[in-house]
């Protein structure tokens, strides 16, 4: 056994077959590669999403799709790239890296993990299936009642959106606590809080994040569905005394949060990557951490700067301007913080420093356009139009994409044990940036000449043609980038260079062990004295790259065993929630046969999954 | 007038040149009638004053700190055979200096904001011309929008007339979800609600005729939700207030007046009267009402007094043609898809042709 021992691929349990490996694994590096595949593949679906949504704005008065399919794009677009796409290709970076950074060798709770992962996956799937059934949601990313009431939006589209929503949450929370609790706990000897690596602190704030403000948007996905499906009216305003402003308050109290969700992770990739391609460590380290918590923390209080034009009053307003305003100063910390990182270094021009240093470019306008928007007066001729389109698109996908791709470059090496090709990479970046611009740029003008946000058309003479002509065609240089990107992939995945332990000459614990790192992570477990673990390492050994450390047997280290029940206890969830949507009106019992069968499946995996020993068959 | 009164600040007229610039550069040409950065009423012109200020803040903030990053890739580009270079962990004196300037910078910003928050917050007392304000009703329905004017008795849909120089009161519901009221050259957006009424004012500083659009997201045909702010002289104000009236005198005295309501039947235009039977025998009369003097709440459909001679139909986005007409009386869901004109008579060409020869003597 020992050879089958050293090679990762088999190591787990050579009597399974691969897809019942996958299936069943809770290694967490298999579960971060599982939720990029899948997270990368939903990307691509949003992203066609905005293709066709670009091309029928390309010209005004165009019919290439209908008013009703134009509005389950531009719905499943922002749906699926905050809650399918950015939200998880964060989670394969939490789920690869963290352990590894913080050397441990899997997270709190592994098949809590797998199951987070299924059921994010299964709910994403179920989102998406509605675009078959020609139902997908309708009603904006934001589902604002009483549009989204059953009155309003009478078919299966909003259950579709309510109930995945719901699903994805479960997901979210689950790794939340997961997360959480991986950070706090499991950390090498000497690894205190304050030697963290950024990119773990980063998550250690979005976790916090996640678990203060999912639970609100649970509380008002419940009750939207009860509204929907049994009659309760919290967010209508008929007699029975519901409002559909508390519907707003809601959703932004958990919709403001959930955009620094999608940011911290961004923050926490390029503070890695930037020290390492300046061969010098990351400037106000301890500045980084406060700022990114106080950002967090000030992100609970601006819930309402979404809201200026409902007419709050002035006190409101100012109030939320104020608090929108304080955000910009921890924000500008880190811009300076990160420029400081790079003033005097030695840097290296390899694909992840572009990307980062692109993030960087980017992040800053969208921060400056978000500064106008903390205006509430100037907000209320900004809000709502393709100005706040140009805002949000420079911050989630100039911000968090720009930062998740460098990430992919920077740290696939250590995944998958090859090299993405840098030339190819550099195209992409290119493409990227241009396309980038191109698209988002004209946005911020054609907003600010009054053409609002969600319109499937529209009449030519208000002078938006040739803006949009200008978005639509950096929105397909956007889409070449990234086939530029697939292609990369697959051809470094025939053919690409072999990746030694430490490409870059990194700085923390992943580059100590080999790539793609063994199941056990850390054959001895690490001891940390001091900030950028593995620099200290180094320069105690006095070298510049570690010797490349050898493959062992991993007899004798305990991993948790591959279990079937996360998978059943996901699709128990599914099965519930589809119960709830299938049944509908119903007369009395809100829950049908098919949601029972759901809550009995999940119910039964659980205590299973209670009772099923945590140990590794092939370690003893 | 107060419009007047905005300060105008000294960089603005760089800022046009600056946004001229941009809008040249993007290869667009004007004209611009939606647009935000040309303000043509006072409410407008507050705004655009606090936001060009946060334009200028933004764009020197922009050429420092981009420039700061990009003197930084130049400056430090290594090579991997370079020796480390020197081992900074931070400065504290650095980091606290820029925290400081961003405050700062902010707190220039806060101040005109919090200002212009208040300003825009009260519908003033009494209005440039020295009347009291014009209140307006506004009623956003799935999709078009309905004005009464409570003071006059008046009901319209889709394009709102006020008075150049009058400050106008805007009082806004909502019929079923929520919209949102936005003419960009004279005010900002604010939401209706179908459960509390929200406030919104400006006053016209120039005539003429402006596209409005409805701006919060309100199912499939969110898009075609717009309508017009035809600013008036004072004088064709008036004369068209008095016009209202008149067809509504007309329609429930009967006293004779300029439209054909006024005639009896027999004697009328044949292919008017019978586009009148019509108008009650193809249902359009269960829905649409030709009277301004309108008392029916809530209306279904928009009102259509004077619509021989308004500028736009559909919800301010198909000019008032009589083949324009023709296509939305007969193919009304091929047109705009969704709206609740459906499952009525087909309607011929003919009585198509006769339908229009009607509403065109509604003047």
């Amino acid at each position: 056994m020992a050879t089958a021992a050293l090679d990762p691929a088999h190591a787990t349990s050579p009597k399974r077959s691969v897809l019942v490996d996958w299936l069943t694994t809770v290694d967490h590096k298999k579960i971060g590669i599982l939720y990029g595949a899948s997270a990368f593949i939903f990307f691509l679906i949003g992203g066609l999403e905005a293709e066709v949504i670009r091309l029928q704005l390309m010209k005004p008065d165009t019919h290439l799709v209908s008013p009703e399919f134009y509005n389950q794009l531009f719905t499943m677009h922002g749906t699926t790239m905050i809650f399918l796409a950015v939200m998880p290709i964060s989670a394969m970076f939490f789920n690869f890296f963290v352990p590894l950074l913080i050397g441990a060798r899997d997270v709190a709770f592994p098949r809590l993990n797998a199951m987070s992962f299924w059921v994010f996956l299964l709910g994403g799937l179920f989102i998406n299936a509605s675009l078959l059934m020609n139902a997908a949601p309708n009603g904006g990313w934001f589902g604002y009642a009483p549009l989204s009431s059953r009155q309003y939006s009478p078919g299966v589209n909003m259950d579709f959106w309510a109930l995945g929503l719901q699903i994805l949450g479960i997901a979210s929370l689950a790794a939340g606590v997961n997360f959480f609790t991986t950070i706090l706990n499991m950390r090498a000897p000497g690894m205190t809080l304050m030697r963290m690596p950024m990119f773990v602190w980063s998550v250690l704030v979005t976790q916090v994040l996640v678990l203060l403000s999912f639970p609100v948007i649970t509380i008002a996905l419940v009750m939207l569905t009860a509204d929907r499906n049994f009659h309760a009216s919290f967010f209508s305003y008929n007699v029975a005394g519901g409002d559909p402003m508390l519907w707003q308050h809601l959703f932004w109290v958990f919709g403001h949060p959930e955009v620094y969700i999608l940011i911290m992770p961004a923050f926490g990739i390029v503070s890695e990557i930037l020290p390492v391609f300046s061969r010098k460590p990351l400037f106000g380290y301890s500045a980084m951490v406060f700022s990114m918590a106080f950002i967090a923390f000030l992100g609970f209080g601006v819930w309402s700067h979404h809201m200026f034009a409902t007419g709050m009053g002035p006190l409101a307003d100012s109030f939320f301007s104020l608090m929108t305003m304080l955000i910009a100063i921890p924000t500008g910390v880190k811009i300076f913080n990160w420029i400081g990182t790079l003033w005097g270094g030695s840097l290296q021009f390899k694909t992840p420093l572009y990307f980062a240093l692109g993030f960087i470019a980017m992040f800053i306008m969208g921060g400056l356009s978000g500064v106008m928007h903390a205006v509430a007066p100037a907000d209320l001729q900004q809000t709502d139009s393709y100005f706040v389109v140009a805002h949000f698109h420079y911050v989630l996908f100039g911000g968090s994409i720009f930062s998740l791709t460098a990430g992919a470059y920077y740290w696939w090496p250590k995944m998958f044990g090859r090299m993405l090709d840098e030339g190819l990479g550099k195209v992409h970046f290119w493409l990227m940036l241009i396309g980038f611009n191109l698209t988002f740029f004209p946005m911020h003008f054609v907003g600010l000449l009054g053409m609002p946000r969600r319109i499937y058309t529209y009449p030519s003479g208000l002078g938006f043609d040739g803006y949009n002509m200008a978005s639509t065609i950096g929105a397909l240089t956007l889409g070449v980038g990234f086939l530029v990107f697939i292609y990369n992939v697959i051809r470094t995945w025939r053919t690409g260079a072999h990746a030694p332990a430490d490409p870059w000459g990194g700085a923390t614990l992943e580059w100590a062990i080999p790539s793609p790192p063994q199941e056990w992570n850390f054959a001895v477990e690490p001891t940390v004295t001091e900030k950028d673990a593995l620099w200290a390492m180094k320069r105690a050994a006095g070298v510049k790259v570690l010797p490349e450390p050898p493959l062992v047997s991993g007899k004798g280290i305990h991993l948790p065993s591959p279990s079937w029940w996360p998978l059943f206890t996901s699709f128990g969830i599914l099965i519930f929630m589809v119960g709830i949507m299938v049944k509908g009106e119903t007369h009395g019992f809100p829950f049908g046969p098919i949601s029972v069968f759901g809550v009995l499946l999940t119910a039964f995996s659980i205590f299973k999954w209670s009772y099923q020993p945590v140990d590794h068959p092939t370690s003893h | 007038m107060r419009y007047l009164h905005v300060p105008r600040p000294w960089y603005r007229p760089v800022g046009l040149l600056g946004a001229l610039a941009a809008v040249l550069v993007a290869g667009c040409s004007g004209p611009y009638p939606q647009s935000t950065l040309e303000p043509r009423g006072d409410f407008a012109a507050m705004v655009d004053s606090v936001f060009m200020t946060t334009v200028y803040l933004a764009a020197v903030v922009f050429v420092l700190v981009e420039g700061a990053l990009l003197f930084v890739l130049f400056k430090f580009r290594g090579k991997p055979s370079d020796a480390d270079p020197k081992q900074i962990h931070g400065s504290t004196v650095v980091e606290i200096i820029w925290t400081i300037i961003p405050a700062v910078v902010l707190a220039v910003v806060a101040v005109p904001t919090v200002r212009t928050i208040f300003a825009t917050a009260a519908v003033p007392a009494t209005s440039p011309d020295g009347q009291p304000p014009l209140k307006v009703e506004v009623v956003g329905h799935q999709w078009f929008w309905e004005f009464r004017y409570p003071d006059l008795g008046i009901t319209t849909a889709n394009e709102l007339h006020v008075p150049i120089h009058r400050t106008v009161d805007l009082r806004m519901k909502s019929a079923d979800v929520i919209h949102a009221f936005w003419v960009p050259q004279f005010a900002g957006k604010r939401d209706v609600f179908p459960n509390r009424e929200t406030r919104l004012w400006f006053t016209a500083a120039v005539t003429g005729e402006f596209p409005g659009a409805c701006a919060e997201f309100c199912g499939t045909e969110h898009a075609r939700m717009d309508f017009y702010l035809m600013v008036d002289s004072a004088a064709a104000f008036t004369a068209w207030v008095d016009r209202r009236h008149a067809d509504s005198t007309m329609m429930y005295t009967g006293a004779p007046k300029h439209a054909a309501d006024s005639v009896p039947l027999a004697s009328m235009d044949p292919k008017v009267a019978r586009g009148k039977q019509l108008f009650t025998t193809k249902t359009c009369v269960v829905c649409h009402s030709l009277s301004a003097m309108n008392p029916f709440k809530d209306q279904i459909g928009p009102n259509l007094s004077g619509i021989g001679t308004r500028k736009m139909i559909g919800a301010g986005w198909l000019p008032n043609t009589d083949e324009n007409l023709r296509e939305w009386i007969e193919h009304t869901q091929k047109v705009k898809p969704d709206v609740l004109m459906k499952g009525l008579p087909p309607i011929s060409d003919d009585e198509a042709a006769a339908l229009i020869a009607y509403l065109r003597t509604m003047r």
